[in-house]
C-alpha cells in the first residue's frame, strides 16, 4: 500500500473500466466546467460596467433553438454516461460461472470469512490471482459495507439478507478492506486486508491451519452436515416418499411451487427463510407444521447449513417431491 | 441602532420582548429566524471546527471514537434540518415574499409565528439530545443502527426532527396560499420575480416530502421504544425498506435546500449585470421540473444496497434526467450576462461564486449517478464533497448572497463592501481548498465517517482543514461587519442596488404594512434598466 498518491492501485479486472468510464466523466465535466467558468470570465470583463456607461441593454432575445440544444446535447451526452455506467453495473453484478466462493459474515466490528475448503479468516482475506472469486456475504447485526478500494467493488452487508460481489484479482499484492457503511463506534476499525497471492502460495495457504484453535478447518459442508444432524433436520427431511418435509437432495437452484400456487427458484435467501420463517413459503402438497429455528443458528451456521443442502447430489429420479 | 429619521417602520413600531415574541408581522418573524438559524449555524460549525481537527491526523487521538461520531452525527443534523432546510425560506422567503408580490403580508400571519414556535420547540428536543449525550447514528439514522444497535439519545432527536418537520409544512403550505391568492394587482404568474417560483416549488417539496420523514422518523421511535418489527430483521422487519422512506424525503430535501438559492441568484445576477433574466420562462419551468422529477431519484443513495439491479437502471436514467433542468438554469444565467452592464458587488461575488461551486457539484452528481461508477465512489469522501459543493458550496452562497443583498432592505442599514467583498473571497478560495482534496480522496477510497484512517490519506486531509481554517475566518467576517453596520453602518437608501422587484419600491427598512398603497404591476420581471421615475 503506497505511502501518498492521487489515484489508487488498479487490481481487478473491473478496474480498469470503472477507470475509463471515470475518465470519460472527468473529460467532459471538465469541458463544461471550464466553458462555464470560461463564459463567465469573459462576460464578466467584456461586459462590465465603465464609467458613464449607457445601462439601456438591447432587449434579451431568447432563441428557442439555443435553448432546445442545451437542453437536448446535454441530455444525450448524460444518457451515455448512463448506458457505460450501467453496463459497467452489470458487469459488476453477474458473477462469472466459474466464481470461486467465499463466505463474509461481518459484525460489529470485524468481517469475519471462510473458504469453502474449511480455512477460516478475521480480517484478512486470501485469494489466488487471476482466479474469480464471489463472495456471499450476510451480517450478524448492523449494515456493513464491504469495500476494497483497488479492485473498486462495495457491497453492502444487510442482516436477514445475501448479497454478493465478485472480483478477479490482476496484481499480487496487499489491499486495503474497508468497511463503507457507517456501522458504530468502531466502524473506523472495521478494516483489514485482502492479500493476492501467486495460486501456488495460496494452495500452500489454503491447506495450513488456522492459528484460531477451536476453529480448526472443518468446511462449511461438515459444519452444515452436523448441524443437520445436531438439530433433526432429518427427520422429516428424508428424502423418502411420505415423508413430512419434502427432500433436499437437488433442491438447490430448483424451482419451487408453494401451497398457494405461486413459484421461486430454491436460491439461498429461499433455503435461509425456509429455516427461519417455514410458513412464509409451504411446498405444495405439504403441511405447515415445520417451526422455526430462529435464534438457534448463527449466520455463519446458517451459511454451513446452506452449503451442505446445496452439496447434497441430486438424486437420480426427479426427486420425490411433488414438483409443480 | 441610533434613531436616525422619525419615520416609523416595522423595527421601531413598537418595543419590547413581547412585541417581538408575539408579532404577526412576517419580517418581523424573518429577524426571529435569521437569529434563530444562525445560532444553529454556529453550533454545527463548531462540530466541523473538531471533525476536521479529528481528521487533521490519521490516528484517532484527538477527541474518541464515540465523541467523532456524535460531531458527524450532529453536525449533520443541525446543518441540514436546523439550519439549511430553514435557511432561505423561512429568513428571506418569509420577508420578502409579501414585498415582492405586493402584499402586506402572508395568507396564514398566526401560522407563520406559530411555525417558529413549532422550529423552536424541535430545535429544544434536539439540543436537549445534545445536551445530554448527544446522537452517534449519523444524520441518515440507517436501520437497524438506530432502532436497536445505538446506546446514544436517538429519541429525542427523533422527536426534535419529526416536531421540525411540522415547521416546514405549515411555511410551505402559507407560501403556496399566499402566492396563490395575494398577488397584487396586474402580477400575473409569468411576471413573478423567480425568486418567488423557486419558493412556489421548494414549497411543493415541503409539504409533499416532508410527511414522509416525519412518518419515517416516527416509525423508528416506535422499533426503538416498543420493538415492533419494521426495520430490524431481527424483529421481522427490513432494513432496506428504512432508506427507501428515508431518500423519499431526503433526496428532494437537497432540492429544498438550493431551489431558494437558485431563485436569489436570479435576483442578483440580473441586478448587477442590469440585464433581463435570459429564458425566463425556461428558468421558472426548470424549479417546477427539478420539485418534480426529484422526487422520483431517490434509490440513487440505494445502488449498492442490494435492492434490484433493475430498480437502480431506472433510478440511474432518472438521476441524469434530474440533471438537466439545473445546467438550464445554469446556461441561462450565463446568457444573462452577455450584452449586460456588470458590476461586482459583494452579492454579485456570492452569486458568481454560487454559479462556479454548484456546476461542480452539479457535474460530480454525474459521477454518482452513474451506475458501476457510484459502486467505487458511494459512502466514500466523494460523496462528502460533492454534497458540500451543492449544500455550502451552493445553498449557503447563494444564503450568503441574499444576506448581502437583502441586508440594507432588512436593516435599513450598508455594511462595509471591501469587508464584503474580501469575504466572499476568502469563503470561494476556503471551500474549495477544503471540500476539492475530498473529491481525491474519495477516488482513492476513504470512506466517509471514519474517526481514524490510513497514513497515506493525511496530505489531503491536512489540505482540507487548512482550507477549512480559511472558510472558517470567512464566515467570521460577515458576522462581525454585519453587526457592527447595525450601529456604525451609512443609512440605506430604498434602493441602493437600483434593483427592480417591487421590494425595492418601499423604504428600507419597510414599514409594518409594507406598503402605502397597493401596487400596480404593468411589467414583466427584471425590466432592466429602470427609468428613473421608479427610484424612490
Amino acid at each position: 500500500m503506497p505511502k501518498f498518491s492521487l489515484f489508487p492501485e488498479s487490481a481487478s479486472t473491473i478496474a480498469g473500466q470503472v477507470d475509463a468510464l471515470f475518465f470519460f466523466m472527468i473529460a467532459v465535466s471538465a469541458f463544461f466546467g471550464l466553458l462555464i467558468a470560461g463564459l463567465i470570465v469573459f462576460l464578466s470583463i467584456r461586459y462590465r460596467r465603465r464609467a458613464g456607461s449607457n445601462e439601456a441593454g438591447d432587449p434579451v432575445h431568447v432563441p428557442i433553438a439555443l435553448e432546445a440544444a442545451w437542453t437536448v446535447i446535454p441530455l444525450a451526452i448524460t444518457m451515455v454516461m448512463f448506458y457505460w455506467g450501467a453496463s459497467v453495473y452489470m458487469t459488476m453484478a453477474r458473477p462469472p460461472d466459474d466464481a470461486h466462493e467465499i463466505f463474509v459474515v461481518g459484525k460489529q466490528w470485524m468481517w469475519k470469512l471462510q473458504h469453502l475448503e474449511g480455512r477460516r479468516e478475521i480480517n484478512e482475506l486470501h485469494v489466488p490471482v487471476g482466479q474469480p472469486i464471489k463472495l456471499t456475504m450476510t451480517s450478524e447485526d448492523v449494515i456493513h459495507s464491504f469495500y476494497v478500494p483497488a479492485f473498486r467493488i462495495k457491497s453492502d452487508v444487510v442482516p436477514g439478507r445475501y448479497s454478493t460481489a465478485w472480483f478477479e484479482a490482476t496484481q499480487v499484492g496487499t489491499y486495503h478492506l474497508f468497511c463503507a457503511e457507517y456501522c458504530g463506534t468502531e466502524h473506523s476499525q472495521m478494516i483489514g486486508s485482502v492479500i493476492v497471492m501467486d495460486p501456488s502460495d495460496f494452495q500452500t495457504w489454503l491447506s495450513g491451519t488456522d492459528a484460531d484453535a477451536g476453529m480448526a478447518a472443518s468446511s462449511p459442508k461438515d459444519t452444515g452436515q452436523q448441524l443437520f444432524t445436531q438439530k433433526g433436520c432429518a427427520t422429516c427431511h428424508r428424502g423418502v416418499s411420505g415423508s413430512m418435509g419434502p427432500a433436499l437432495a437437488g433442491v438447490f437452484g430448483r424451482e419451487r411451487t408453494f401451497a398457494d400456487g405461486s413459484k421461486a427458484v430454491a436460491d439461498e435467501a429461499y433455503l435461509r427463510q425456509s429455516i427461519l420463517s417455514p410458513q412464509a413459503h409451504v411446498v405444495a402438497g405439504y403441511q405447515p407444521v415445520m417451526p422455526t429455528f430462529q435464534g438457534q443458528i448463527d449466520e455463519e451456521g446458517m451459511l454451513a447449513l446452506i452449503q451442505y443442502i446445496k452439496s447434497l447430489p441430486a438424486e437420480t429420479s426427479p426427486g420425490p417431491e411433488k414438483q409443480g | 441602532m441610533e434613531p436616525t429619521d422619525k419615520r416609523k417602520h416595522y423595527l421601531n413600531a413598537d418595543y419590547g420582548i413581547r412585541s417581538w415574541l408575539l408579532t404577526l408581522d412576517h419580517k418581523r418573524i424573518a429577524l426571529l429566524y435569521l437569529i434563530s438559524i444562525t445560532l444553529m449555524f454556529l453550533l454545527g460549525s463548531l462540530f466541523a471546527v473538531l471533525i476536521r481537527l479529528e481528521l487533521l491526523t490519521p490516528a484517532g487521538d484527538f477527541v474518541q471514537a464515540d465523541t467523532y461520531n456524535k460531531l458527524f452525527t450532529m453536525h449533520g443534523i443541525v446543518m441540514i434540518f436546523f439550519f439549511l432546510v430553514p435557511s432561505i425560506p423561512a429568513v428571506f422567503g418569509n420577508f420578502l415574499l409579501p414585498l415582492m408580490i405586493g402584499a402586506r403580508d402572508l395568507a396564514f400571519p398566526r401560522l407563520n409565528l406559530m411555525s417558529w414556535y413549532v422550529y423552536m420547540v424541535g430545535a429544544a428536543f434536539t439540543m436537549w439530545a445534545v445536551l445530554t449525550g448527544g446522537v452517534d447514528t449519523g444524520w441518515t439514522f440507517y436501520t437497524p443502527y438506530s432502532t436497536t444497535a445505538s446506546h446514544s439519545n436517538v429519541m429525542a432527536t427523533a422527536i426534535g426532527i419529526f416536531i421540525t418537520g411540522f415547521s416546514s409544512i405549515l411555511t410551505g403550505l402559507n407560501f403556496i396560499v399566499t402566492i396563490h391568492t395575494m398577488r397584487a394587482p396586474g402580477l400575473t404568474w409569468f411576471r413573478l420575480p423567480l425568486f418567488v417560483w423557486a419558493h412556489y416549488a421548494t414549497s411543493l417539496i415541503m409539504i409533499l416530502g416532508t410527511p414522509v420523514i416525519a412518518i419515517t422518523i416516527f416509525l423508528v421511535g416506535v422499533e426503538r421504544a416498543f420493538h415492533l418489527g419494521i426495520f430490524d430483521p431481527a424483529l421481522g422487519g427490513d432494513p432496506i425498506l428504512f432508506q427507501h422512506l428515508f431518500w423519499f424525503y431526503s433526496h428532494p430535501a437537497v432540492y429544498i435546500m438550493i431551489l431558494p438559492s437558485m431563485g436569489v441568484v436570479s435576483e442578483i445576477i440580473t441586478c448587477f449585470a442590469r440585464r433581463r433574466i435570459f429564458g425566463y420562462g425556461f428558468i421558472a419551468a426548470s424549479s417546477l421540473a427539478i420539485a418534480i422529477f426529484g422526487f422520483l431519484v431517490w434509490g440513487h443513495h440505494m445502488f449498492t444496497s442490494t435492492q434490484s439491479v433493475y430498480a437502480a437502471l431506472i433510478f440511474s436514467v432518472l438521476s441524469f434526467a434530474v440533471a438537466i433542468p439545473s445546467a438550464v438554469k445554469v446556461f441561462n444565467w450565463t446568457a444573462t450576462l452577455y450584452g449586460g452592464s456588470i458590476s461586482f458587488q459583494a452579492p454579485m461575488l456570492f452569486a458568481l461564486g454560487f454559479i462556479g461551486l454548484f456546476t461542480i457539484g452539479g457535474l460530480t452528481g454525474l459521477f454518482l449517478a452513474a451506475l458501476g461508477l457510484d459502486v467505487h465512489v458511494h459512502d466514500t469522501y466523494f460523496v462528502v464533497a460533492h454534497f458540500h459543493y451543492i449544500m455550502v458550496g451552493g445553498a449557503l452562497m447563494g444564503y450568503l448572497g441574499a444576506v448581502h443583498f437583502w441586508w440594507p432592505k432588512i436593516t435599513g442599514r450598508m455594511y462595509s463592501e471591501w469587508a464584503a467583498r474580501v469575504s466572499a473571497v476568502l469563503v470561494f478560495v476556503g471551500f474549495n481548498l477544503t471540500f476539492f482534496p475530498q473529491f481525491v480522496l474519495g477516488y482513492l477510497g476513504m470512506p466517509r465517517r471514519y474517526h481514524a484512517y490510513p497514513d497515506e490519506f493525511q496530505v489531503l486531509n491536512v489540505m482540507s482543514t487548512t482550507g477549512a481554517s480559511i472558510l472558517g475566518v470567512g464566515y467570521m467576517v460577515p458576522l462581525c461587519y454585519l453587526i457592527w453596520s447595525l450601529w456604525r453602518g451609512a443609512v440605506a437608501a430604498p434602493n441602493p442596488w437600483r434593483a427592480t422587484g417591487l421590494e425595492w419600491q418601499t423604504p428600507s427598512p419597510p414599514p409594518t404594512e409594507n406598503f402605502a398603497r397597493t401596487p400596480v404591476v404593468t411589467e414583466e420581471a427584471y425590466a432592466y434598466p429602470l427609468k428613473e421615475a421608479e427610484l424612490v
